[in-house]
């Protein structure tokens, strides 16, 4: 049990690996049926590598079609990012002030802002449902990344960073004269800097995935992000696997690839969150 | 004298409160207006944002669960009706049988926290290539389940779908319809519940066993203890704070599922996958019972406040660290 190639060891790692691919069988599946014309997707044994290669025209029909995903695209990138940006802007502030500004009622406003987050956000629904229909958010972008940009989470994570700042840094800014606003973005900010790209990284993946809140708060198709998308690609095409499984290929795997670049950031904040998107 | 002397000590009392006030003050000298100014302004956008968001939605809801409002007739129609939404919720057979289908569904959790627990021990200490698999097994928890549930629509498919070719090449004639036999749909839905959320578990279980001293490992081995034995005696029962964190989530997040139901079935075959949020979701915007869907919201906020306790006092009692 020393040093050296432990062969024992090699063993599992083989078993699994075999087991590994098995248990990712459905993405390799929808990565192959996605490159073949339609007639040979179902056919048995599974032809893994196609016969007849479809693969351009399926993305291009995919890409350019009736639901182009082109456009799709975009508004998903445009909604991701804003919320990722003010998401993040709003919870660091919040932190801050919760962690390091001595002020009035803050530890009631915090078991406050804390206690909402116990609250399932399908209960909300149906009155921000009605809020949005009240004053003009329904079915525009802008109420869409209203919706995700007020994390508790992301408050509460970013706070516990905060409180690792000793003090002393703090106090000494203060006594040559800087403000907490300068504070907050001279000294504070670039401190929790890798806390924040955790943050960043695990929000964008969560609102990319969203089809919840576009799927009530969004009417009009050119508005659809990419999971709404999806769906109604589904519903249209239900019976051509080969584009469907070119669509999922196209929500799917630009994901995994900001995961797998991102992967330690996403992995460290869940296990300190312990949350589930 | 005696009630002088009580006032003169009572003065010096105050006195000194006053003087440990005053140091205080001098001791951090950033209080006062001021302070207290810039720390409403850096959570201001937070708290309105969720008083917006969430205080209201949720005070508005308690009101509107009494109410027959009906978004179509428009808010002049709505009248209390007391606790009528509730006597009809609660004899719906629809809302009775998704509330069963949910309990049914927690069922699920026990499996995968027990295949996470294994496969997060061998990747732990019996593998190499660790940060490697971790990614492996992460993959369907952080892909669309969307996409997924597009992927196993396919997949499960009655005649035509991968699986149900193999198990048929296997020998079985009659394999399961999956996602559209009344009996299999809810099966389906949990396995692939199973297998997104493995990714999730088996990375908060690692970090657990990153707690549990080696020593134990080490001494137990002497004795000669086999590998089964190490799981079921030391590192079950030592992981059990994590176990019931991940059961709690669990069964909390049981309560949350609806992309993958509203894609893959859409609550169907015959109601047989319907769980209270879809429910929720076909009452408030397809029927457009606003004032009945409250009620669902209501009684779906008060199953997870319970849970809620529970985690408390559970965390308490049963929890061996």
């Amino acid at each position: 049990m020393t040093a050296g190639i432990d062969f024992r060891k090699i063993i599992m790692t083989v078993v699994m690996a075999i087991f590994g691919i098995l248990f990712l069988m459905p993405f390799i599946w929808m990565i192959s049926a996605s490159l073949k014309i339609e007639e040979e997707v179902l056919t048995f044994p599974i032809q893994w590598i196609p016969d007849t290669w479809n693969a351009v025209a399926n993305y291009k029909e995919v890409w350019t079609g009736s639901m182009p995903f082109s456009l799709l695209y975009w508004n998903s990138i445009k909604v991701t990012v804003l919320t990722t940006f003010t998401s993040v802007f709003v919870s660091c502030l919040a932190a801050y002030g919760f962690a390091k500004i001595n002020f009035k009622g803050r530890d009631v406003l915090f078991i406050i802002v804390l206690a909402t987050y116990m609250i399932p956000p399908q209960t909300l629904l149906v009155t921000q449902f009605l809020l949005y229909r009240w004053v003009g958010l329904y079915d525009t972008h802008a109420g869409l990344v209203l919706l995700n940009s007020f994390s508790v989470f992301g408050t509460f994570m970013l706070r516990q960073f905060y409180l690792g700042i000793s003090n002393e840094i703090i106090e000494s800014a203060r006594m040559d004269g800087a403000g907490h606003f300068r504070i907050f973005f001279n000294i504070a900010l670039p401190l929790v800097r890798p806390a924040i790209a955790t943050y960043a990284i695990l929000r964008f993946i969560w609102t990319w995935n969203d089809f919840q809140y576009p799927l009530i708060f969004l009417r009009s198709e050119a508005l659809y992000t990419i999971q709404l998308g999806v769906q109604s690609f589904a519903d249209e095409h239900g019976s051509v696997y080969s584009l469907m499984m070119a669509a999922s290929v196209s929500a799917i795997v630009p994901l995994l690839i900001i995961f797998i670049i991102g992967q330690k950031h996403v992995i460290e904040g869940i296990q300190l969150g312990g949350v589930k998107g | 004298m005696e009630g002088e002397v009580k006032a003169r000590s009572k003065l010096a009392q105050a006195n000194q409160a006053k003087v440990k006030k005053k140091k205080k003050r001098n001791g951090d000298p950033f209080s006062g207006w001021q302070e207290n100014l810039s720390g409403y302004l850096f959570i201001a956008p937070m708290f309105l944002g969720t008083s917006a968001l969430v205080l209201f939605p949720i005070i508005a809801s308690l009101a509107l669960s009494f109410t027959d409002w009906n978004f179509v007739a428009g808010f002049k129609n709505a009248s209390f009706v007391g606790l009528e939404n509730f006597q009809a919720l609660f004899s719906n057979d629809t809302f009775l049988k998704s509330l069963k289908n949910n309990f049914i569904i927690l069922l699920a959790i026990p499996i995968t926290l027990f295949v996470s627990l294994s496969i997060a021990v061998i990747i732990n200490k019996y593998i190499y290539l660790k940060d490697f698999f971790k990614v492996i097994f992460f993959m369907p928890f952080i892909s669309s389940v969307v996409a997924v549930a597009v992927v196993f629509r396919v997949l499960f498919h009655p005649s035509d779908g991968p699986i149900n070719q193999l198990l048929m090449n296997l020998g079985i004639n009659n394999p399961p319809g999956w996602i559209s036999d009344i009996s299999y749909a809810l099966p389906s839905v949990m396995l692939i519940m199973i297998w997104t959320s493995i990714g999730f578990n088996l990375i908060i279980y690692l970090a657990g066993l990153q707690n549990i001293p080696i020593e134990l490992y080490e001494a137990a081995q002497i004795d000669g203890a086999s590998a089964w034995y190490q799981f079921t005696k030391i590192t079950i029962p030592l992981v059990s704070p994590t176990t019931f964190l991940l059961l709690i989530t669990g069964i909390i997040s049981s309560f949350k599922i609806f992309d993958l139901i509203i894609v893959l079935t859409n609550g169907g075959p015959a109601n047989s996958t319907i769980t209270p949020v879809v429910y929720l979701y076909q009452q408030a915007f397809l029927e457009l019972k606003t004032g009945y869907a409250s009620s669902v919201a209501l009684v779906m906020f008060i199953i997870i406040l319970v849970i809620t306790y529970f985690q408390f006092i559970g965390q308490k009692k049963w929890v061996n660290y």
